[in-house]
């Protein structure tokens, strides 16, 4: 070959000498955006919690003060919320994993090939019918009175739970339920039957199978599906205020508090943000990660 | 070493945010330094003439005040407005005064109806501009009691044109509560007869200023002259009512279709109520009613203001203009249930008793009315001697009872 | 797996109770969306087709459905571009921080709601010092649209192995026909199906929007939002959802088929 060589070739020639100006060339872009733009607004809206706030104008100052940190810690109020907020996700990430399993292992594991894709669309669809439909289509479900649910059950003699923290539990499984399951049934649909077949061969019965070699192996999917139930609900602000009665969650603080005292409002966002990035971290070790 | 890495990360991103921040988040125009008492708003010029409309016009109101049909096909004064003038009007609808106060001063908005709490919180920030009230045709034609008072001017000079006023009135099902009631007892009862059905505005101004109001009556040793002026023991009290009351309320309502809904299911059966809330249930045919009970009320005083950064103010004028001309006030006024700014609209309305209902003339009703200020640490009432809590103090507090 | 009848039976009807428990509320929607009366009561008294009717004439629907497919589109890409540069620049060089990175990407989407939101608001008016704008909106969609893309093309990735890539090089190839020729197809099934999945969270994302548009773009959930709570509105809404619903099934079957050949075939 002449020098002639395209300058694509040369380019890619000297690219291929120097890995470290490759990786660089990789990363400039997202690294660039993730750590220079998203995470320093993080930071700076966090900071915010240690400024000042002017009473006439409510714009923020820059200042230092620990006043916020004071008042949001020393307030038994926000104990309470940020029990009951972690409470309310908690619970929906359990009864998400207890619908969820049994469906994903249905699913995955006891249905012919054939069925497997209708069965996963039937599952995802739900996600496309717009997060305020079917918060506004559970309103319509535990409405004191005239709900869904207090018709169903008026011949038995029971009420619907109407407002209130159950209803929140409730909706906010429903919303969440198919990011449960699709970790798990990847998760399981990785699982090689041989694995299963050769515990069945060693003289185990299905429930032991079950127990030792499914659970511990598709473990790391069902805490992928944990962050999402997790994170979803611990900062969900609208589904309580729809379906929750009085009930407050910590988004709705930050909500209400952010246009006339943004350092207070930052005060409480970092709870969230802290019990989040605690959880991750520690989720890591799980390889949970990859099986988002 | 991936742990040092990201310290390091972090490190570098405080410091690159910490700077972003101060560089970046300093307030703007007037404001007091932290702890002085009179600070000034920034300052800024009104139109000085109104030339032709810039065909184009953005709305930011409260439900009600800019009806262009789509809420009943036959309510609509933006259509006649657009065709009048040749401004294209888009209305949002603000479901609070902290909505409306975030929304204003970009120049995405044109003018605002801001009520007490956000009014002066607007002008003080540099987020609207003063108005020129020559320009403003319907001016004189609104009562003295409405102008150049503490939400819509400061220093003598006029930031808005006066649209309407009312009271945070009390809704109740006919059908539930019964006799029908004349003070706000039941609703701060906590073993009240309408336990959990109860309902109430889902604002810190309002809340505690009702409770406020409430005490006006009921303990007078505290010695509340103004429901916006609380010091500290004044506003303990205040906030201590309304903990004994949170059990017994159903719901805080902030967006009025929502407490229309649970007037009309019966979720709620009593409560702080907008008329336009009452009209919209009776009109579906739902058993409602509404009262100014004995003890007085909090109420609104409304003002369109003109954003600082407007793109369209001729537009705006010609809007302040038109939705104060008699008959759009009489309009208004009975679709929204208020009494009107433009007492001249009162001969316009279909019912003739609508401006002796809602005391349009009456300027010692008016008085009554503990209207939505905005809450400051040097005390609306005039004491030196005490130091008042100012808005951030209430929106604090509010958020720690609705907890 | 060798599982007794009975077995097997139970885990069918863990299934339909929980099918039922997801399509109960979206039939409630569906039977909603021919409800005559406008104030709320179940069951029904009165139905009527005259929302499904109305749904086609209102303009603001069409525009709010235009403008969500605008920022989902722009989304889409910013996702796909920046996803796939870090999937493999994390896939096949090790560095300090690769850790970290790999906690970062999943940030957006993992902080609460609320918190990203307010934090891109901060980004970009205080910042970088821009008007919101539908780029705006579509930027922070695209940020936390990012981990989505990049598990889909890190797994593909992994599994693919560089060697069809070294052989290429062998051959003559340079790295930019290398990618045309032998990386990108083999990458196209994850890619499609982290971008049809990005996509999809872009469409019915409500709090970083409400958060990060101006009022003058409005997209789907917005319009949703604004028009739920009105009592003459809301009837078209649940038809808006109903269509959506029935709309949806086939991308999502193809979607399915697609994740078939790469593992990812999860949420992200």
């Amino acid at each position: 070959m002449s020098g002639s060589a395209s300058a694509g070739r040369r380019l890619s020639a000297a690219l291929f000498r120097r890995p470290r100006l490759r990786l660089g060339g990789l990363l400039v872009l997202p690294m660039g955006w993730l750590v220079f733009v998203y995470l320093a607004a993080l930071f700076a809206l966090l900071a915010t919690s240690f400024f000042l706030v002017d009473e006439f104008t409510n714009a923020v100052q820059a200042g230092f003060t620990l006043a916020n940190f004071h008042d949001v810690l020393t307030n038994s109020a926000y104990y309470g919320l940020t029990l009951r907020t972690v409470g309310i996700a908690f619970t929906v990430t359990v009864l998400c994993t207890v619908i969820g399993l049994p469906m994903a292992f249905f699913m995955a594991k006891v249905v012919p090939a054939r069925w497997r894709n209708l069965l996963v669309a039937l599952v995802v669809t739900p996600l496309w019918a717009s997060y305020l439909v079917k918060v506004y289509a559970w309103q319509a479900m535990v409405q004191p009175e005239s709900g869904v649910l207090d018709w169903l059950l008026k011949p038995f003699g029971l009420n619907g739970p109407g407002y209130g923290i159950v209803a929140v539990i409730l909706t906010l499984t429903y919303l969440w339920l198919p990011y449960m399951i699709l970790p798990i049934y990847a998760g399981l649909q990785r699982l090689p039957d041989s694995l299963v077949e050769a515990s069945g061969d060693l003289g185990a019965r299905p429930s032991r199978t079950i127990r030792s070699i499914v659970l511990p192996l598709i473990y790391p999917s069902v805490i992928a599906g944990s962050v999402f139930t997790f994170s979803l609900s611990l900062g969900d602000y609208i589904t309580v205020q729809i379906v929750g009665g009085k009930t407050q969650m910590l988004g709705n603080v930050v909500y209400q508090n952010y246009t006339a005292n943004l350092p207070f409002a930052a005060a409480i966002a970092v709870i969230p943000v802290v019990i989040m990035v605690v959880y991750l971290m520690l989720v890591r070790r799980t390889g949970a990660l990859e099986n988002l | 070493m991936a742990r040092s890495r990201l310290v390091k990360v972090a490190t570098a991103g405080a410091l690159v945010a910490l700077l972003a921040t101060a560089c970046g988040t300093s307030s703007s125009g007037g404001s007091a330094q932290p702890g002085s008492t009179k600070a000034q708003p920034p300052k800024l010029d009104a139109l000085k003439t109104l030339g032709a409309g810039e065909g184009a016009i953005n709305i930011l109101a409260w439900a009600g005040y800019a009806e262009n049909g789509s809420t009943d096909k036959t309510v609509d004064w933006v259509t006649p407005f657009e065709k009048a003038t040749g401004c294209t009007t888009k209305v949002q609808v603000a479901n609070t005064s902290d909505e409306m106060f975030e929304k204003m001063g970009t120049g995405n908005f044109d003018v605002v109806s801001a009520s007490g709490d956000s009014s002066l919180r607007l002008i003080y920030a540099g987020k609207v501009a003063p108005v020129n009230t020559d320009l403003l045709t319907n001016y004189a034609d609104v009562p003295s009691f409405q102008k150049m008072q503490q939400w819509n001017s400061v220093n003598s000079v006029a930031y808005g044109m006066p649209h309407g006023w009312g009271a945070q009135l009390m809704a109740y099902r006919t059908d539930k509560v019964v006799p029908a009631p004349d003070s706000w007892a039941p609703v701060w009862d906590p073993n009240s007869a309408y336990k959990s059905k109860i309902t109430m505005y889902d604002s810190s101004v309002d809340g505690i200023g009702a409770a406020a109001v409430y005490l006006m009556a009921t303990r007078p040793d505290l010695g509340i002259k103004n429901a916006y002026a609380l010091d500290q023991k004044q506003f303990d009290a205040a906030i201590a009512l309304l903990q004994a009351q949170k059990p017994a309320v159903g719901s805080y309502w902030s967006a009025y279709a929502d407490a229309q809904k649970a007037l009309e299911s019966g979720t709620t059966v009593i409560g702080s109520t907008w008329q336009i809330i009452v009209n919209l249930a009776k009109g579906d045919k739902a058993p409602v009613a509404s009262v100014l009970p004995k003890e007085g009320a909090t109420g609104w005083a409304d003002t369109w203001m003109v954003d600082a950064k407007t793109p369209h103010p001729n537009c705006s004028y010609l809007w302040m203009n038109w939705v104060t001309t008699p008959a759009v006030q009489a309009q208004i006024a009975e679709w929204f249930g208020e009494a009107p700014a433009n007492v001249k609209a009162c001969a316009l309305t279909v019912d003739k008793g609508h401006c002796d209902t809602f005391h349009a003339n009456d300027e010692a009703y008016f008085k009554k009315i503990a209207f939505w200020s905005t809450p400051q640490s040097d005390c609306l009432d005039g004491r030196t001697d005490v130091k008042c809590l100012p808005y951030s103090e209430w929106s604090k507090a509010w958020s720690s009872l609705r907890s | 797996m060798m599982l007794s009848r009975k077995a097997r039976w139970l885990f069918g009807v863990a299934m339909a109770f929980g099918l039922t428990f997801i399509y109960v509320p979206l039939a409630v929607v569906v039977i909603n969306s021919f409800n005559a009366s406008k104030v709320f009561a179940w069951p029904p008294k009165e139905f009527t087709t005259h929302w499904w009717t109305e749904v086609f004439g209102n303009d603001g629907v069409r525009e709010a459905v235009l403008t969500s497919i605008e920022v989902g589109v722009i989304a889409t890409t910013f996702a796909l571009v920046l996803g796939t540069l870090l999937a493999f620049a994390l896939s096949r060089y090790s560095f300090f921080g690769r850790q970290s990175l790999s906690l970062l990407v999943v940030l957006p989407i993992a902080l609460p709601g609320i918190v990203t939101a307010l934090a891109f608001r901060t980004a970009f008016r205080t910042i970088l010092g821009v008007e919101l704008s539908i780029w705006t909106v579509a930027i922070s969609h695209g940020t936390f649209c990012m981990v989505v893309v990049y598990n889909n093309v890190i797994a593909r990735l992994r599994r693919m192995g560089s060697t069809p890539e070294e052989a290429s090089m062998d051959l003559g190839a340079d790295t930019f026909t290398t990618f045309r020729l032998i990386t990108f197809p083999l990458l196209r099934g994850a890619l499609l199906a982290g971008a049809l999945l990005a996509f999809g969270l872009s469409f019915d994302e409500i709090v970083v929007t409400l958060f990060t548009a101006p009022p003058g773009v409005t997209t789907l959930p917005i319009w949703i939002f604004q028009n739920l709570s009105r009592p003459n509105q809301a009837p078209v809404v649940n038809v808006v959802a109903a269509i959506l619903v029935v709309a949806s099934i086939i991308p999502i079957y193809l979607s399915q088929r697609l994740a078939g050949d790469s593992p990812g075939g999860g949420r992200l």
